[in-house]
């Protein structure tokens, strides 16, 4: 690797490491206007043009309170805790692919922070540890809802990675490819995968529900019965870490689910809008401008999901905790089961048979 | 000393050191911890070695799944009170002569095995990633994985047998 590659890379990486942060740090914002518009009221709107330096406040407010440790505490791990939940949750967006490429100089430069010919196993990987920084902190806090809450995260999480990981087998039994990259621009030409796994999706996004611990599975930080949950004993930035870790998790996963369904970058007419920006522009102007066009698509499929948690946080109740694990192990994984036996069923029978009518 | 190699020493530096811990630490806790960072540093191994998908599905099992449940069950544990008076001497000294056979019996066994070196002309670096592991997995080892995946099968439905409830038992 030479030294402008390794460069690229870098910038690339910082890049990506940036823009989650700064959607993470609006989607506070956007939460609190979503709930108030909602709730048939106003949301932040004192700080700046709608409220849109409110997270700015917020933070401020976060940095200058006063750092609390608790005396029984395990001083270490409660400290690691939100180090931890943090950590997890920007790992992830290393391998999202969020648009296709870049030229200048000859240099052929991939919107995607790290190209993985194991993508999807590294997000599930990844998305696996996220439970250590609620569980870590959740003990070292030495307060019993605070271990409860904590608990309840732990067979949650693995609960539902269950499901989640068979719904992915699916879209891999369709792909033949665990390369996020590769399983994006398959889907090319209005070949989105929602159109052959309906079922899957549905699997997919309720466990991603559950695996970013928002409402309708919010119960480890259940206040009506656990006063903060895990939370309970953090306060200033800790606090906020563990609250903004979420943010990124939501933002992650909906990125995740818009590559995986949704078709990423690619966008219906998007052939037709490239061959005219390279008429009219050259191969190398118009080819940058169009990748910046998927990347806005891509961006507004995210965004979209991002909504669509918030959506449903300020619309649907919070489930009883034997429902959840009922829902978890009795209906999400054999119904995920069977998904894949009908797509094993489609890709060896239905597929063939449909490619042979059709020439 | 190429960068490969002095990773290579770091990361078995940091992994005997993390193994070290989890035996060393006190808190139960601080040893679930260390066994996880060790965890990772086996999967760096694998990936120096072009092992990709090794690296991927230990983390995903190990890190992500079996350790959660280990970490679940310590939380459990009333940490506060000593548990020192179940370590007499005996059981120490026993511990002792079984923890050293042990040390004795692999450095002989190390000692007496020849490492089975490769060819750097037909070796394959691709051989670790995900499309020649199924190949290999579903054409030439085809009936031990499924045999495997059987052995598996059993084990869950055992467990999920003992864990169930018995006709008359109270429900909590």
């Amino acid at each position: 690797m030479d030294l402008t590659e390794f460069l690229i890379k870098t910038a690339t990486i910082f890049v990506v490491f940036v823009l989650t942060l700064v959607i993470a740090m609006y989607s506070t914002w956007a939460e609190r206007k979503v709930a108030g518009f909602i709730q048939d009221r106003q949301g932040p709107n004192r700080a700046g043009w709608g409220g849109l330096l409110q997270p700015l406040a917020d933070a401020g407010k976060m940095f200058f309170k006063e750092d609390f440790i608790p005396a029984l505490a395990n001083k270490w791990l409660f400290i690691a805790g939100p180090s931890l939940a943090m950590l997890t949750a920007l790992l992830a967006s290393a391998v999202i692919p969020f648009g296709s490429t870049f030229r200048f100089d000859g240099h052929e430069v991939v919107l995607q922070g790290v190209e993985s010919n194991i993508g999807i196993l590294y997000v599930f990987g990844v998305v696996a540890l996220g439970v250590y920084g609620i569980m870590v902190g959740g003990w070292a806090s030495n307060n019993k809802f605070s271990l409860l809450g904590a608990i309840r995260a732990a067979s949650q999480n693995i609960s539902y990675e269950v499901a989640m990981g068979l719904s992915l087998i699916a879209i891999l039994m369709m792909s033949s490819s665990l390369s996020l990259g590769e399983i994006v621009s398959q889907q090319h030409g209005g070949n989105w995968n929602i159109f052959y796994q309906p079922l899957g999706f549905i699997i997919f996004i309720t466990c991603s529900f559950a695996e970013c611990n928002r409402v309708p599975f919010d119960l480890p930080e259940c206040e009506t019965e656990l006063v903060g949950g895990y939370h309970t004993e953090y306060g200033s930035m800790k606090l906020g870490f563990y609250l903004f870790a979420e943010y990124i998790n939501m933002f992650v996963s909906s990125a995740i689910i818009s590559v995986l369904y949704f078709g990423g970058y690619n966008y219906p007419g998007m052939d037709w809008v490239y061959a005219q920006l390279i008429k009219a522009m050259g191969p190398e102007t118009g080819h940058n401008i169009a990748t910046l066009i998927g990347t806005a698509v891509f961006f507004g499929k995210a965004l979209f999901f991002i909504f669509f948690y918030m959506w449903v946080r300020w619309t649907i109740p919070r489930f009883r905790y034997d429902q959840l694990m009922n829902l978890g192990w009795k209906k999400l994984i054999p119904l995920a089961i069977f998904n894949i036996i009908i797509t094993g069923a489609a890709v060896l029978f239905l597929k063939p048979a449909i490619t042979a009518w059709l020439n | 000393m190429n960068s490969a190699v002095s990773f290579f020493y770091f990361l078995s530096f940091l992994t005997i050191l993390s193994a070290v811990m989890v035996v060393v630490s006190r808190n139960p806790i601080h040893s679930v911890l260390y066994l996880i960072l060790t965890f990772f540093t086996l999967s760096g191994h694998y990936i120096l070695l072009n092992a990709q998908f090794l690296a991927a599905v230990n983390i995903i099992v190990y890190a992500g799944a079996i350790m959660v449940l280990f970490l679940f069950v310590i939380m459990f544990l009333n940490m506060k009170q000593d548990h020192e008076e179940s370590k007499t001497n005996l059981t120490k000294v026993a511990a002792t002569i079984v923890g050293g056979t042990v040390f004795v019996i692999l450095f002989g066994a190390y000692r007496k095995t020849i490492i089975p070196s490769y060819d750097p002309q037909t070796f394959d670096s691709q051989v670790g990633m995900i499309e020649n592991l199924g190949h290999l997995l579903f054409r030439d080892y085809l009936l031990p994985f499924e045999l495997a995946s059987i052995l598996l099968l059993v084990a869950m439905v055992g467990a999920v047998m003992l864990g169930k409830r018995e006709i008359g038992e109270r429900h909590f």
